[in-house]
């Protein structure tokens, strides 16, 4: 009890930690909103490429404007992840190379150029460019309240677009094929949701870094599935899990001495992919041990379900 | 070029034959994104293998990387059998989560010794030549060298020894596993090579590269070449290309060696993605347009064919009812006319068309055939 | 509604890549007919209704549908994928499936309401499930799926129904249900067009068939057109198993 008073009282008064927190429960938001498409899509590992595609966008927006403002390096990084995001998708539907080859290719060349302008800028303009790393690893301490309103801001956009096209981008993810017969028109929605995607990645580069980044999507919306099985539930559970999980990294790194803020985060979100798994009710591991034990012990009388689903 | 330019050119070109091997292997599977996941998460072993041995340049290192390696497979196939998450969000939930474990294991209690975060994801080629071996007082030249030509050799020897059973558990598991060769153990014996070379690889280009040099040579030469022996050697050779043309660019711009790297790597693929004979979209397309014709020149005379000797016979076999019937614009239905008259296999006459032996053989081969 | 043909298909030829899916296919289906689509694997049934939905590019060809081009009838055809097309670990239920129907009717922004759920709880009744309506869809069984996919085609009210394999994989019941839908559909005159595999009940089933194996073989009236030279014809020598219709019942 006294340790959440502590918590509390350093939440009002420590500015840097508020910002911090935040900014993370903004990042959480947005990711496991947008990663429920992406996770149920079979398209998961598609944040890891936009996140490190994002990195020569960042620099290059610094190389071209010499600002380091958030807003105008996020831009960048939105602008580098969306070339990324429709690259991936020309090769795997132009060629033979698959979408996991282009993934990789997309993640390990933009990365790299991105690492190469970051190094020529460090020659040609000195210490000025100091900030710029800072979206390797994500340092969340560097967050400030201009930062936190554009992410809300961008976020706002990324939530915006996703509840407008609600029922277009759940029949997209669950059968295109019928979206088409319909008319919709499912390239564009598919450009679109992978746009708002890119958004939401962009969001959370200065917390918890490029490298990291795509887990913010993934586990959330993983650990959601395994307690609902509606759309809209998941959605919801998904964005208060990203939002749980960045509130309590950055409150625990804030508290522990040599704890940085984007790994714990994912830690968190980890710890909550891991109860889900094990504990959700009826899809959990330890429901599904206790319920085979108990059909052991008793073997259960044959009574299928008929064409109604009565037994 | 001094001794030092070449010993990075050296590293360089030997980091990328190690890598590309094992490379083709994970490109064919499908598997290409577990070369990022691996790379990733071998952190933590090799910090926890550094606690335990406290030397940066012992063998152990190595060895705790790649049983992390291989529990990242493992936790992977596990995750995945529980049907509860599909595969690719498996990567995507371990990975980060070990990868995170090893950064807070470094921040918290590494933070002195000399475990540079940057150096594992960035890697700096540039100090390759800096770790020297030395035997007896001889000089034998960088470590690194001798480290990645050992993995580059065993990742050689392996696909040589396993070749036709690496070939068969990639194109077809289930026979693989009927002939007795243990896919399986195969794959865990694959799998720990991507580790080994990962770890021996990240030291000097860093976790990133290692995945473009693993991907990128090896889906560049699929491009090339539809044969599994030639795609070995063409990735081979095109990440040695992509190494030391890598290397002069960041001698140019004076940037990182690594980065430089991946970005030739990309060029290298950007251009073979173009540009390569039949599976290039260049190629692709002028294929394409070839094919518009030739399949129109055959509908002509099927058309003529089906209609030929009928009563109506007069009337569907006017040039201008072609545009009406098949749907084909004036300027196209001429053309395709055109081309045929060319090659002979319709001729005018009586303000009709007729086929001539050879169109009439076309058609007929075209309408047993499909 | 106009009194040209459901679907006129001329000269249709649909090539993916290297070789022809579908060549040079003349084909009329009449309003208020009940038309089985057959053929061998890889003979091009799903590609002619892409082809008639403009799903695919056609090399040649041209598609009518109710005597316009597809885009201006939309509206009036209902389409119901094969079963196996989609994810059905997807998190939703039966009611949302089926309401999916409605999406193109209501447009952008909208959300479907209470006139929109009553509609398609009327639908999920027609087939035979109205007590499944909350059911998550990963507990149905494969009959309970097709007939979700087909209330879903019944919300649309179209007046064209173009169905991939409805009566793959699916029990005797709801095998029997499908098929009095499909005639209670016919007697409102809708028209219905279905890829069929089973060559046994289908000159029980339905009124038309299309022999088609990239070339169309055969078509019209199944007592003309169903015979065993026909079929022979369309499957090669793989039809020698096959009793002729007579024997069969």
């Amino acid at each position: 009890m006294d340790a959440l008073i502590d918590i509390l009282y350093a939440l009002a008064t420590d500015y840097t930690l508020r910002t911090v927190a935040l900014g993370s429960a903004i990042l959480g938001l947005v990711s496991g909103a947008l990663g429920t498409y992406a996770v149920l899509r079979g398209q998961s590992l598609i944040g890891d490429a936009i996140s490190h595609a994002a990195l020569p966008g960042i620099a290059l927006a610094f190389l071209l404007t010499g600002s380091r403002l958030t807003l105008v390096l996020l831009l960048g990084a939105l602008a580098a992840g969306w070339l990324a995001t429709l690259a991936i998708m020309a090769v795997t539907q132009t060629s033979r190379i698959t979408f996991d080859s282009a993934l990789g290719l997309a993640l390990s060349v933009f990365f790299g150029v991105g690492l190469m302008l970051l190094t020529y800028i460090q020659q040609t303009a000195g210490a000025q460019q100091a900030g710029l790393d800072t979206f390797l690893f994500g340092q969340a301490a560097t967050l400030v309240t201009d930062d936190v309103w554009t992410m809300a801001g961008l976020g706002a956009v990324a939530l915006l677009g996703m509840a407008l096209c609600w029922k277009e981008f759940k029949l997209l993810s669950f059968d295109p094929a019928f979206a088409r017969s319909l008319g919709l028109p499912v390239r564009m929605l598919d450009t679109l949701l992978m746009t708002l995607l890119v958004l939401a990645i962009v969001i959370g580069l200065q917390t918890v870094g490029v490298v990291l980044m795509s887990a913010m999507l993934v586990a959330p919306a993983a650990a959601a599935r395994q307690w609902t099985d509606r759309l809209g539930v998941m959605v919801a559970l998904s964005m208060a899990f990203g939002v749980a999980a960045g509130v309590c990294g950055a409150l625990i790194s804030s508290l522990v001495a040599n704890l940085p803020t984007g790994p714990t985060i994912v830690l968190c979100v980890s710890a909550i992919v891991a109860v889900s798994l094990t504990l959700a009710p009826r899809r959990g591991l330890l429901w599904r041990y206790l319920r085979d034990r108990r059909t052991r012990v008793r073997p259960p009388v044959a009574v299928p379900a008929d064409e109604n689903g009565r037994p | 070029m001094t001794i030092t330019q070449l010993e990075i050119q050296l590293v360089a070109a030997v980091v990328a034959a190690a890598c590309a091997l094992p490379g083709v292997y994970l490109v064919l599977r499908g598997m290409a994104m577990m070369s990022d996941a691996i790379s990733h998460s071998i952190l933590p072993g090799i910090v926890v293998a550094f606690f335990l041995v406290e030397n940066l340049n012992s063998p152990l290192l190595i060895v705790g990387a790649a049983l992390t390696g291989l529990l990242t497979v493992v936790l992977v196939e596990l995750l995945t059998d529980t049907r509860l998450v599909k595969e690719d969000a498996a990567i995507g939930i371990v990975f980060p989560a070990l990868f995170s474990l090893g950064v807070i294991l470094i921040a918290r209690y590494a933070g002195d010794v000399h475990l540079d975060l940057d150096a594992v994801l960035l890697g700096e080629l540039a100090f390759a030549p800096f770790n020297r071996l030395e035997i007896a007082g001889h000089d034998l030249g960088p470590q690194g060298l001798y480290a990645m030509g050992a993995v580059g050799l065993l990742n050689l020897g392996f696909i040589l020894l396993f070749y036709k059973e690496l070939k068969l558990a990639t194109f077809d598991a289930a026979l693989a596993t009927t002939l007795g060769f243990a896919p399986v153990a195969l794959h865990y014996a694959l799998m720990a090579l991507v580790s080994v070379t990962a770890v021996a690889a990240f030291d000097a280009v860093g976790a990133i590269l290692v995945v473009a040099l693993i991907v990128g040579p090896p889906a560049s030469a699929r491009l090339l070449t539809d044969r599994l022996g030639l795609t070995l050697v063409l990735s081979v050779v095109l990440g040695v290309a992509c190494a030391i043309s890598g290397y002069w660019l960041a001698h140019v711009l004076d940037a990182s060696i690594a980065g430089s790297i991946a970005t030739m790597v990309g060029g290298c693929f950007t251009a073979c993605y173009l540009f390569a004979p039949t599976h290039g979209l260049v190629a692709q397309y002028l294929m394409r347009r070839e094919r518009r014709w030739t399949f129109a020149r055959k509908v002509l005379v099927i058309h003529l064919l089906q209609h030929e000797g009928l009563p109506e016979a007069t009337r569907e076999c006017r040039v201008d009812h072609l545009q009406e019937h098949l749907s084909w614009t004036a300027s196209f239905a001429r053309q395709v006319v055109a081309q045929a008259e060319d090659q002979a296999l319709v001729r005018r006459g009586e303000g009709r068309l007729w086929l001539t032996p050879a169109g009439r053989a076309l058609a007929q081969e075209a309408v047993v055939h499909t | 509604m106009s009194s040209s043909p459901a679907i006129t298909v001329r000269d249709l030829t649909v090539a993916y890549r290297e070789s022809p899916v579908l060549w040079d296919i003349d084909w009329t289906v009449e309003q208020q007919d009940l038309v089985a689509i057959a053929g061998p694997n890889g003979a091009g049934k799903t590609t002619l209704l892409k082809a008639v939905m403009d799903l695919v590019d056609p090399v040649a060809g041209q598609v009518r549908v109710l005597g316009e081009p597809y885009r201006a009838v939309r509206d009036q055809v209902g389409y119901v994928p094969q079963r196996g097309s989609v994810d059905w670990d997807f998190p939703t239920n039966v009611l949302d499936v089926v309401l999916m129907g409605l999406y193109g009717k209501l447009g952008w922004f909208r959300q479907p309401g209470a006139e929109e759920r009553a509609t398609a709880r009327e639908a999920l009744a027609q087939v035979g499930i109205e007590d499944l309506a909350d059911r998550q869809i990963s507990e149905l069984s494969g009959g309970q799926q097709q007939r979700t996919f087909l209330a879903r085609a019944l919300v649309q009210d179209a007046a064209l129904y173009l169905m991939d394999e409805p009566f793959q994989g699916v029990d005797a019941t709801t095998e029997r249900t499908i098929i009095d839908l499909l005639r209670d559909l016919q007697a409102d005159g809708k028209t219905l067009v279905v890829v069929h595999h089973d060559l046994q009940t289908l000159p029980e089933y339905f009124d038309s068939v299309l022999l088609l194996n990239v070339r169309r073989m055969a078509s019209g009236p199944v007592e003309e057109t169903f015979t065993d030279e026909n079929l022979r014809r369309t499957y090669g020598g793989r039809v020698g198993f096959l009793h002729p219709p007579s024997e069969a019942s």
